[in-house]
């Protein structure tokens, strides 16, 4: 079985699964809309105001939104003991670890995109710079996300407070790309200069960590 | 062994000085023993004996902590995962999907597309593939009909069972056991842990028991041709 094959049948797995429990998108909606919402009220910032502050809200709400999915990526593998059937497959361990990334990576990037117009009429925003730009930052950042967040979610599967865990181990590694890509949205909605070293820093981030990620993954499954 | 359902000489299972910490509890003590092809082997032994332990082991869920582990010649075990069956405590199934989603699911691990492969695993246990019932909604019997399914429907040739029967009825257990039977009457080994060794009489060929982390002794059945009743039909 080719290493493609696995990973589209357990990602296809992954899809019909959620479609019909919709367990992570209707968790990760709620946290979002909740942040967006109060935020909103809390500071009621003006156009300009909310250019400043809209690249870090916006990514720490996707950052936080983000964790509750990657909690429930493994949990599904681990009722039933489900995990254990991969493993003693000949199925390659990296095609289990790609098709989580990619289900992440399409769950966050729909919250995005569902999210995304209420940031601009609660924020009144209105980019200055190129909105394209803005995409590229959407998607380089969610697969530093995702990517990280479905590593250490496998990492903390076995402990005892794995929810508690992800956080700890994820948002300190994650803070260079969290930097990245605030630091490029704010760029891009005030206009102020190119998010160019920004955007290079997060595709050399995306990069290295997938990587390493696929290189460890195997030892990580395999943990007693 | 041989499609002709006899047995060979030739060790599926070679254990080596084989021993398993769990901190500083040893759960295996200095296992040495080897098994031949072909036979339906019972495990059986108190809690915390260490059936399970050994199952996981020789499945490759579990790294030894000394010793080492030889499968169908192989001390790799990926190498030869193709050639193994495992069925866990759990079912080892998904709840969200049914019967043969999940079946559909687990013979592309193994490299089949063939539809019907899983169909006629699913029959083979008395399922009935038409089933379109999510495995969340399955009575026990049913789940653990469904995990041997999955277990066998690569057809390995070596198959490890832990505890099938745990909360079965006597009816379904029985039949169970005699598509065991069945399936090695077809020339596969099968190592079967449970508590339930009477229902394994009359197909088992050697009961192995153990206690306090080691095999203790091995006791070969005479035994005639795999009966009593069948699971004929799909379970709804």
């Amino acid at each position: 079985m080719s290493q493609i094959s696995v990973t589209r049948a357990t990602l296809l797995k992954d899809l019909r699964m959620e479609w019909r429990s919709k367990d992570a998108i209707n968790s990760m909606l709620f946290f979002s809309l909740l942040v967006v919402v109060i935020f909103s009220f809390a500071f009621n910032p003006t156009a300009e105001e909310s250019r400043q502050i809209a690249g870090g809200l916006i990514w720490v709400a996707f950052l936080f939104a983000a964790v509750v999915a990657l909690n429930q990526t493994w949990a599904r593998e681990l009722r039933n003991q489900v995990l254990d059937a991969y493993r003693v497959s000949p199925a390659p361990p990296n095609a289990l670890f790609l098709a989580k990334v990619l289900g992440n990576f399409l769950f966050v990037v729909i919250l995005e995109a569902l999210m995304a117009p209420l940031f601009v009429v609660f924020y009144q925003l209105r980019s200055v710079g190129p909105v394209w730009q803005l995409v590229v930052v959407a998607l380089l950042g969610t697969w530093a996300l995702v990517v990280n967040g479905t590593f250490f979610a496998a990492l903390s599967i076995r402990t005892r407070s794995r929810e508690i865990m992800l956080p700890l181990i994820l948002f300190p590694i994650s803070i260079p790309a969290l930097l990245a890509m605030v630091d490029s949205t704010t760029t891009i909605l005030t206009g102020d200069g190119t998010p160019g070293f920004w955007l290079k820093m997060l595709v050399v981030y995306d990069v290295v960590f997938t990587l390493v990620c696929l290189l460890l993954f195997e030892t990580v499954l395999n943990a007693e | 062994m041989t499609e002709s359902g006899q047995s060979s000489d030739r060790p599926v299972i070679v254990l080596q000085n084989l021993v398993k910490f769990f901190g500083r509890f040893a759960a295996l003590r200095d296992i040495t023993d080897s098994f031949a092809a072909g036979r339906l082997y019972v495990v059986v032994g108190d809690n915390g004996a260490g059936k399970s332990t050994l199952l996981r082991v020789v499945a490759g869920l579990m790294q030894p902590s000394q010793g080492s582990v030889t499968l169908l010649g192989s001390q790799n075990v990926r190498d030869v995962a193709h050639r193994i069956g495992y069925m866990g405590h759990a079912p080892l199934l998904y709840d969200e999907l049914d019967g043969m989603e999940n079946l559909r699911y687990f013979a592309g691990l193994y490299g089949l597309s063939d539809d019907s492969v899983c169909r006629d695993a699913m029959r083979q246990v008395g399922l009935d593939p038409e089933l379109e019932r999510r495995v969340g909604q399955y009575s026990q019997g049913m789940r653990q009909r469904l995990s041997l399914a999955r277990a066998v429907l690569h057809n390995p040739e070596l198959i490890l069972l832990d505890e099938p029967f745990s909360n079965v009825d006597v009816h379904s257990a029985r039949d169970m056991a005699t598509v065991l039977g069945r399936v090695r009457d077809q020339g596969k080994t099968i190592f079967v842990v449970t508590h339930q060794a009477p229902l394994m009489e009359p197909v088992a060929d050697e009961f192995v028991r153990m206690a306090a982390g080691q095999i203790v002794a091995r006791e070969s059945m005479k035994r005639s041709a795999t009966v009593i009743g069948v699971a004929t039909g799909g379970a709804r």
